[in-house]
């Protein structure tokens, strides 16, 4: 079972007479990409919370880099990094700052050393001495991964990485997500987005009504439906591809 | 569990040294806790002070300790609004999902709030001496200061980890010390409470600021202390216990 990341039985868990999770069952492989997709409210960053300890479950066992999340907590939270919804950054300090911080509580080395390389990481180079509150949504998001990423934890949680970002940025975070993959990061991450998951994921799980209802990777889940027909269409632009060509993919700093 | 424990020292230093950036980095908070305080105890010895009887020979001796106190109830105002915009930025969880002591989290705000106090009223000591505060006390007696300052800035830092974790606002955040800035008013810091018509008397000389500020008084000018540094260590004591239980049951629904 050496290369199971994460593993989910009976997932249960409610918000006084609501019933979030009725049920939730799911396996993540190590160094994959996992994508729990659901529509707003379905409870994932419920199952993101108990998943990296800061929930308790009401029933079911959850194992994650082998620690129970329940009776091991601080193995979880030596083996996994979360980033959350909305960049958990300081803002009254400077980049570098809160990258240093983050080394510090980690009890790296060289905590200068590792700030330099993850800020280089993630083109924020220039702005490191500045202020956080003087960064754009995307720099943010970035500072966000970059403190997520030291210590270089095996195993990374996104929960709605790209709600809020711009395109550009939203392409950004997703090819920091494939590097960390080709990395052997394992990367559990949350989406309401279709696209996201479907540009991602090597196995997709969708939460609906507290319960998972598919689960696999894409193909899996393109054989639950009837076989496509071919059509032909004309092909136009979306708005995203213009908006992107027009601007020519420059980073906005 | 071994393996985070012994890190508690490294990793309050870092939470400490975090917040005093926010402190030293904010002109707001410089000037609410150490320059507004001063600018009182000014306009009180410069301005009201002379028309002001309180028996003293030296009417800025009189009024320092409740200066100090106001210093502080501005200060943790500022420990609260931190705790909020932790709470809200998603900092909490970032932290707590991490391989570090859970308590230092909390307790870094704690000890930011005794170390900022502390600087602001030494630097308004500091300004009382230079306007002609002076003081007979011993070692002792301000050993005796410090201590009761300590255990009054910490009852009303844990009032203000209430306030801060369980606001939904940030005017909701700040908003709780208020009537603790305004409760030096109407005790003996200002002006001797006999001049005060009956009700507001009782309230005066029975409410904690009055005992606290006798006690500090009587410490800095060599005199017996009396009851009122017993009155006023049960009340700083009473208020952190009970603020101290709440404030914990507030930081466990955040976690």
């Amino acid at each position: 079972m050496k290369d199971i990341a994460i593993q989910v039985t009976g997932l249960q868990k409610s918000y006084k007479a609501l019933q979030v999770l009725k049920s939730v069952d799911l396996e993540a492989t190590r160094g994959s990409i996992f994508a729990l997709l659901g529509s707003n409210g379905a409870g994932k960053t419920t199952v993101v919370r108990i998943l990296t300890t800061l929930l308790k479950a009401d029933g079911g066992t959850a194992a994650v880099n082998g620690y129970d999340v329940a009776s091991q907590p601080d193995g979880v939270r030596q083996s996994i990094s979360l980033t959350g919804q909305f960049a958990a950054v300081d803002e009254i300090l400077t980049g570098r700052e809160n990258v240093i911080m983050i080394a510090e509580l980690r009890h790296l080395r060289n905590p200068r050393q590792v700030a330099v390389d993850l800020l280089g990481r993630f083109g924020l180079t220039d702005a490191a001495d500045r202020r956080v509150s003087t960064y754009s949504g995307g720099m943010r998001r970035r500072l966000d991964l970059a403190m997520s990423l030291v210590g270089k934890p095996p195993l990374i949680f996104l929960d709605e990485p790209t709600t809020g970002l711009d395109p550009e940025a939203r392409l950004e975070v997703w090819k920091t997500v494939k590097e960390l993959a080709q990395n052997g990061t394992t990367v559990f991450l949350t989406t309401q987005y279709l696209d996201e998951a479907e540009q991602l994921a090597d196995r997709i799980a969708i939460l609906h009504e507290g319960r998972i209802i598919a689960n696999g990777t894409l193909a899996d889940l393109k054989k639950l439906l009837p076989p496509a027909k071919v059509e032909y269409v004309e092909k136009q632009p979306s708005l995203e591809e213009i908006f992107l060509a027009i601007i020519g993919h420059k980073e906005v700093l | 569990m071994h393996a985070t424990q012994h890190h508690l020292f490294s990793d309050l230093g870092v939470m400490l040294g975090r917040s005093m950036r926010h402190v030293f980095r904010s002109l707001d908070t410089i000037i609410t806790v150490t320059l507004t305080p001063i600018a009182m105890l000014l306009l009180f010895v410069y301005v009201f002070g002379g028309a002001i009887e309180t028996g003293t020979d030296s009417y800025v001796n009189y009024l320092l300790p409740g200066i100090l106190l106001i210093a502080i109830a501005s200060g943790i105002a500022y420990t609260s609004y931190r705790l909020y915009m932790d709470k809200q930025r998603g900092l909490f969880e970032r932290f707590h999902s991490m391989p570090i002591t859970r308590s230092a989290v909390l307790w870094g705000h704690v000890l930011t709030s005794l170390v900022s106090n502390a600087l602001s009223v030494i630097v308004i000591i500091l300004v009382a001496l230079v306007i002609g505060f002076r003081s007979p006390a011993g070692i002792g007696a301000w050993l005796g200061v410090a201590g009761i300052l300590t255990l009054f800035t910490l009852a009303l830092t844990w009032i203000a980890a209430i306030a801060g974790l369980s606001a939904s606002s940030v005017d909701g955040a700040g908003a709780f010390a208020y009537p603790l800035i305004f409760l030096p008013f109407i005790s003996s810091a200002f002006v001797p409470t006999e001049s005060m018509p009956t009700l507001v008397r009782l309230f005066a000389e029975n409410q904690p600021v009055t005992a606290i500020v006798e006690a500090l008084r009587a410490l800095l000018s060599a005199q017996p202390v009396g009851d009122d540094i017993w009155i006023a260590l049960a009340w700083c004591v009473g208020i952190m216990a009970v603020a101290y239980v709440f404030a914990m049951r507030a930081y466990q629904k955040q976690v």
